[in-house]
């Protein structure tokens, strides 16, 4: 009977109660969406980045990435590149030169990063291919052959605009690398840009520059017995296996002296946002739902100043406090988890929709391809954090109920009774 | 035997002026008694019935309801001791707006957790009982305040209580309603020897009534029997 008189009373001021569950639903649906949103990003960019630059799983000599030396090749790196490519764990690996050095042409010089790669072995890694927006060059086919990103094409000189603002740009020209050898020796090369590509992340668009693994071993060094690799980087078939740390540790001891990293060590910018998220969700909702608290608390305190006769003859008759509790409780509860439910399942239905379809955010696409973010955002969002938000919203529920409770629990039954 | 049973009760309200609602009251009323407490506003009677209803405390003396002294229960027994033991009919009714005529009479006995079938059948005879049979279905809103009124006394008598305090009941009635209110409470009074107190102020009460009694400056001033 406590629950019926909770869930009618609930109706007693249609208007109101809708008020406050359209809030709620409103309140809810706008959360969540944004959390799709931002989730939609974080996870767009941990993508982009696991499957067009770092992969899952990098193998480096140790002290590499802290010295970029050009002689800290991987001890056996070609040994190693073809027992993971018999992996049945590894989708796809690839072996790169990454080196330091200076691009220049007539314009000016620029810091670099070099990157030798194997074309058809890194295609089948990062589908790099897939981000040349100009020349005809199927992927650096020519040992003097350097695809360069468009941000740099543009500081280079190389970009043109039509009265139209389509842009095009200038191959074939020459531009020169330096770097230090192996031996310490600076070594210049000359070569002739054969593709621009561009990727969702324009800074390192601007940085890194890509030629033949094999043109730029020449270069470097022309005593090692095989083709030398400064990083093996491999995509498993499960994402999972990556962040598997007995699995990181078995390759370390299958590949001898050598440094394994996942992708959360390679990016630790992702794995922030990644296991920030949760913060995230907990501070978006806790103000939001903060604003609903004072919405419910206004609604339930006017009600129960409204009834405070009825809660005196209930009061009178003998119902005991517990019970004039929970009703107060149990009304507050389906006043808010009635609009709950609507505004997840709308969230829920939008977050699938745009999970599809995306939403275009080509309007702000420089600021955001400077963040590594693309024109399109798909947004997503764990099922596991719908049930921490509903587990949110019924704490908010209770907690918004108490102080009404109290209230009521307050009333001296002998003078409500006669309130007017 | 005495039902209820004061003894020198006081309530003294304290302030700039010490008020005194209730001043040395002593009464006995039996079972079965249709009584009205009647006298001026300001006179007591309200604070007496809240007294004897459990829902204030007396300043002094004592009140024995069954042989219980009722000023030494804590809060929560006087709970208990209401829903068991007291029918309440108020000047407004005060049924709960959202539940049928049906689920405001059995309201009381599902708090004392009676058994469904109980419920139903005491539900439909007092439902009958006061004229409502047809009712039952209806919400406050939807019946007069004189039918209103007739679910409030059924929903009082409905766990068969020791007694019933109504408080001004029928301050609120035309003079037809109040008359079919007296006439029902008279023939339940009769027939289930059910014990009413009235507070009134109402000469049609006082007419029905069958002891008067009247206070005064939180006195009592005359006590009138006319079985």
């Amino acid at each position: 009977m406590i629950t019926l008189i909770a869930w009618r009373n609930v109706w007693r001021s249609k208007l109101r109660s809708m008020v406050v569950i359209t809030a709620v639903a409103l309140g809810l649906l706008a959360g969540i969406f944004m959390l799709a949103f931002s989730y939609g990003i974080n996870q767009s960019r941990a993508r982009d980045i696991i499957e067009t630059r770092i992969s899952h799983v990098q193998i480096h000599a140790p002290d590499f990435k802290d010295e970029m030396k050009v002689s800290l090749t991987v001890p056996n790196g070609a040994q190693i590149i073809e027992q993971l490519r018999q992996d049945e764990k590894v989708a796809a690996v690839a072996g790169r030169l990454v080196v330091q050095g200076m691009l220049s042409n007539t314009r000016g010089a620029h810091g670099v990063m070099i990157n030798g790669i194997d074309p058809e072995s890194e295609n089948a890694l990062t589908r790099f291919a897939e981000r040349q927006i100009a020349g005809k060059d199927s992927f650096i086919k020519k040992n003097n052959g350097i695809w360069v990103g468009a941000a740099l094409m543009e500081k280079l000189g190389y970009e043109t605009e039509d009265s139209l603002g389509n842009k095009d740009y200038k191959l074939r020209k020459k531009i020169n690398l330096s770097f230090q050898r192996s031996d310490g020796q600076t070594q210049a090369a000359s070569f002739r840009i054969s593709g621009v590509y561009r990727s969702v992340n324009s800074k390192l668009d601007e940085l890194n520059v890509y030629v033949r693994q094999d043109a730029l071993a020449a270069l470097m060094d022309t005593s090692f017995a095989e083709l030398p690799v400064h990083e093996i980087a491999f995509l498993l078939h499960e994402q999972e296996v990556s962040e598997d740390s007995v699995y990181l540790a078995s390759l370390g001891e299958r590949f001898g002296d050598v440094q394994v990293e996942n992708w959360k060590d390679l990016a630790p910018d992702i794995k922030l946002a990644d296991e920030s998220f949760g913060i995230t969700v907990g501070i978006l909702m806790g103000i939001i739902l903060l604003a609903l608290l004072f919405g419910i608390i206004n609604t339930m305190y006017m009600a129960v100043m409204e009834r405070t006769r009825e809660l005196g003859m209930l009061m009178s008759v003998g119902m005991n406090k517990g019970k004039v509790f929970m009703m107060i409780m149990l009304e507050t509860l389906f006043l808010t988890l009635i609009g709950a439910p609507i505004g997840m399942l709308i969230a829920y239905g939008l977050t699938l929709y745009f999970g599809s379809a995306g939403i275009d955010i080509s309007a702000i696409a420089e600021g955001a391809s400077s963040m590594g973010v693309g024109t399109m955002v798909y947004t997503e969002l764990e099922t596991a954090y719908y049930f921490t938000i509903a587990i949110m919203v019924f704490f908010t529920a209770l907690f918004a109920a108490i102080f009404p409770a109290i209230k009521a629990l307050s009333l001296n039954p002998a003078e409500a009774v006669r309130a007017i | 035997m005495n039902v209820i049973e004061t003894q020198n009760l006081h309530k003294t309200y304290t302030g700039v002026v010490d008020v005194h609602a209730v001043n040395d009251v002593n009464i006995q009323i039996e079972a079965g008694e249709f009584t009205a407490i009647v006298g001026p506003s300001g006179s007591g009677k309200t604070t007496l019935l809240n007294m004897i209803g459990g829902l204030d405390r007396p300043s002094r003396g004592q009140i024995t309801i069954n042989g219980q002294d009722i000023t030494q229960l804590s809060n929560n027994e006087l709970i208990d001791y209401r829903l068991h033991n007291i029918g309440f009919v108020f000047q407004a009714y005060n049924l709960i707006p959202v539940l049928t005529a049906k689920e405001n009479v059995e309201f009381v006995m599902l708090l004392q957790k009676r058994p469904e079938a109980e419920r139903d059948a005491r539900v439909k005879e007092l439902m009958e009982a006061v004229g409502l049979g047809d009712r039952m279905r209806n919400r406050p809103a939807q019946m007069s305040g004189g039918q209103q009124q007739r679910v409030a006394v059924a929903r009082a008598l409905a766990p068969k209580p020791k007694f019933i305090l109504a408080d001004e009941p029928t301050a609120n009635l035309d003079s037809v309603s109040t008359a079919t209110l007296l006439d029902i409470m008279a023939e339940l009074n009769r027939k289930e020897g059910t014990t009413f107190i009235f507070s009134t102020h109402d000469q049609r009460v006082i007419d029905r009534a069958r002891r008067v009694i009247t206070l005064e400056d939180g006195k009592i001033v005359s006590d009138e029997r006319r079985d």
